[in-house]
């Protein structure tokens, strides 16, 4: 038999997960969604090393990820701007990459945005649990032992099978990246409780600017501005969408994410759309937000205008 | 507080791919039933357009498929369903629920709320533990952490509101009460319920199948055993992690 084949890491960096596109269907259990908090970034990184768009890949929040290659392979950085290395010499984000056995590759720190993915050909090989292999560390599932990646983590992948395959490298033209700006918009539609704020509350939620504040994770971002005033105190729990805007009895709204509790009774006036909810999470303490309402039917079309887009959009090859 | 006008049942917007119905603003039996009929036939017949539900106490949130659907479809395929569960046509496939024992060590040491609770409510620790094992509760919602449990309606003179300030651990095990609702913590982690006993039953086991001892819609009955008892069953002492703040 052939030694395994894979990755090993050499510096965790500050906080590396093993994510695919997330955990449905256990709700039921009380499981969360996990999976990539910037989808966007995650699908690119997958379809720069033709894989499935939904195969595991390592998100890499803040930065300081060092990996050492066991195999022949090819990988991509997506996302924030991280400085990358392979064996020490500088390459760009957003395409491919040949990697040999013994490569070094590293990434520096974020300095536009805070989450990078980076994939390699064919998905990291990790074990599902409940079908994903999403890690969500406050619940111990998923990754390699449901907690983030450490150093001497060893994540199996397969060697490149079929090389002319990966026999150029590609690249995402520069127009259709992202910017990661330090301020967003949140599309909100407004949901849920939402006609137990008053119609001023309303009109101040919509119409104020709210800071990141640092407690911002997975789990939710909290934000910290004008406060917004709800006529019910609670609610019977009940279950809680990804980009739910909760306004708790403090009155400064948390928009729930990927590792969010799946029920809750917190009142809430609104969800953020997705493609918003992956912008929010490149911010870090400090950026500035604004919700802007939006109709379901709307919010419909640029989810729809958006896939599009992304399946409309061709790689380049490059060398 | 009320959500929706008494026991109509309503569907509204949650998210971009959310759906929620509302099948009432109380906790009781009887919707309970309803959300679990309404349950069984959306996993039946919508199994295609569906990405997961959400079912708690009185409403079903519904994550359906972007790619395929519109909330216009959804909302009217479920409005086709839920007129069904009007009719009643559905007993067949109505969820069996069972009657789970779970053991509970109760005592100031492994409870550090119990003396609270009795100065409260004007009751002796032994009244406490005597009123919360003497009856069955329902399981009315699974959710919050892994294998959490919500179970109701706890009796009236032993409820107790939330700390007012949460405890940043809670031991694995912690039997505890907030308002009405009683609950064992599978796994230590933070929370602001008031605790009254450990319970030595796995809650969630990631290895076993089912993952958990309980469904929504099963019944659960606790029984005081001794420290000998707990520490048979596997229950660990000294008992650790119970921040006390």
């Amino acid at each position: 038999m052939m030694a395994p084949t894979g990755f090993i890491i050499k510096q965790p960096g500050i906080h590396s997960l093993l994510q695919d596109a997330g955990r449905f269907g256990a709700f039921n259990i009380g499981l969360t969604n996990g999976g990539p908090i910037d989808t966007h970034a995650f699908y690119w990184a997958n379809r720069l090393c033709k894989n499935k768009l939904d195969g595991t890949n390592i998100e890499v929040s803040i930065g300081g990820l060092s990996v050492i290659a066991q195999v022949d392979s090819v990988i991509a950085v997506t996302g924030a701007t991280m400085p990358l290395t392979i064996n020490n010499e500088a390459k760009d984000l957003w395409r491919s990459h040949k990697v040999k056995a013994g490569d070094i590759i590293k990434l520096g720190y974020a300095t536009k945005g805070i989450r990078c993915y980076l994939a390699v050909s064919g998905g990291f090989q990790i074990k599902e649990q409940f079908g994903s292999t999403a890690t969500v560390c406050r619940e111990h599932i998923g990754g390699l032992a449901g907690s983030k990646l450490v150093q001497g983590d060893f994540l199996a992948c397969n060697m490149i099978k079929d090389t002319e395959k990966h026999k150029t490298n590609l690249v995402l033209p520069e127009k259709s990246r992202p910017s990661y700006t330090p301020e967003v918009i949140l599309h909100t539609i407004p949901s849920y409780q939402q006609r137990y704020f008053s119609s001023h509350q309303q009109r101040l939620f919509f119409s104020s600017e709210y800071t990141v504040s640092k407690h911002n994770d997975r789990m939710g971002y909290r934000l910290e501005g004008n406060t917004i005033a709800c006529d019910t105190d609670g609610i019977l729990s009940e279950g809680i969408c990804h980009g739910a805007v909760q306004i708790p009895a403090d009155g400064q709204p948390i928009v729930l994410m990927n590792d969010r509790q799946t029920i809750g009774g917190y009142p809430k006036i609104g969800s953020v759309i997705s493609s918003d909810t992956a912008k929010l999470s490149q911010l870090s303490q400090g950026a500035k937000v604004y919700f802007e309402p939006i109709s379901m039917d709307k919010a419909h079309n640029l989810y729809h205008l958006a896939l599009n887009r992304f399946n409309r959009t061709a790689l380049m090859t490059c060398d | 507080m009320s959500v929706t006008p008494k026991d109509k049942i309503t569907i509204q917007i949650a998210g971009e791919n959310a759906l929620i119905i509302y099948f009432g603003a109380k906790t009781n039996p009887e919707i309970l039933d309803k959300v679990q009929q309404a349950e069984s036939l959306i996993r039946f017949h919508m199994a295609n357009d569906i990405v997961d539900l959400v079912c708690s106490y009185a409403s079903i949130m519904v994550v359906f498929n972007l790619l395929a659907n519109d909330h216009h479809k959804i909302r009217s395929k479920l409005r086709t369903l839920l007129q069904e569960t009007a009719v009643d046509n559905v007993n067949t496939i109505k969820h069996r629920a069972k009657l789970v024992e779970l053991p509970v060590y109760y005592s100031p040491e492994s409870g550090p709320d119990l003396t609270l609770i009795a100065q409260q409510s004007h009751l002796e620790v032994a009244d406490i533990i005597e009123i919360h094992q003497s009856q069955e509760y329902l399981v009315y919602a699974i959710g919050f952490a892994p294998g959490f449990a919500y179970l109701g309606e706890v009796d009236e003179r032993i409820a107790m509101p939330r700390l007012s300030s949460p405890r940043l651990k809670v031991p694995k095990g912690a039997v505890a009460i907030a308002d009405r609702q009683t609950a064992v913590y599978p796994n230590e982690s933070p929370g602001g319920w008031n605790i009254i006993g450990l319970c030595p039953v796995d809650m969630f086991d990631i290895n076993a199948n089912p993952t958990m001892p309980v469904q929504v819609g099963d019944k659960v009955r606790f029984k005081a055993i001794s420290k000998a008892e707990f520490i048979t069953l596997g229950g660990v002492t000294p008992i650790k992690g119970i921040d006390t703040k």
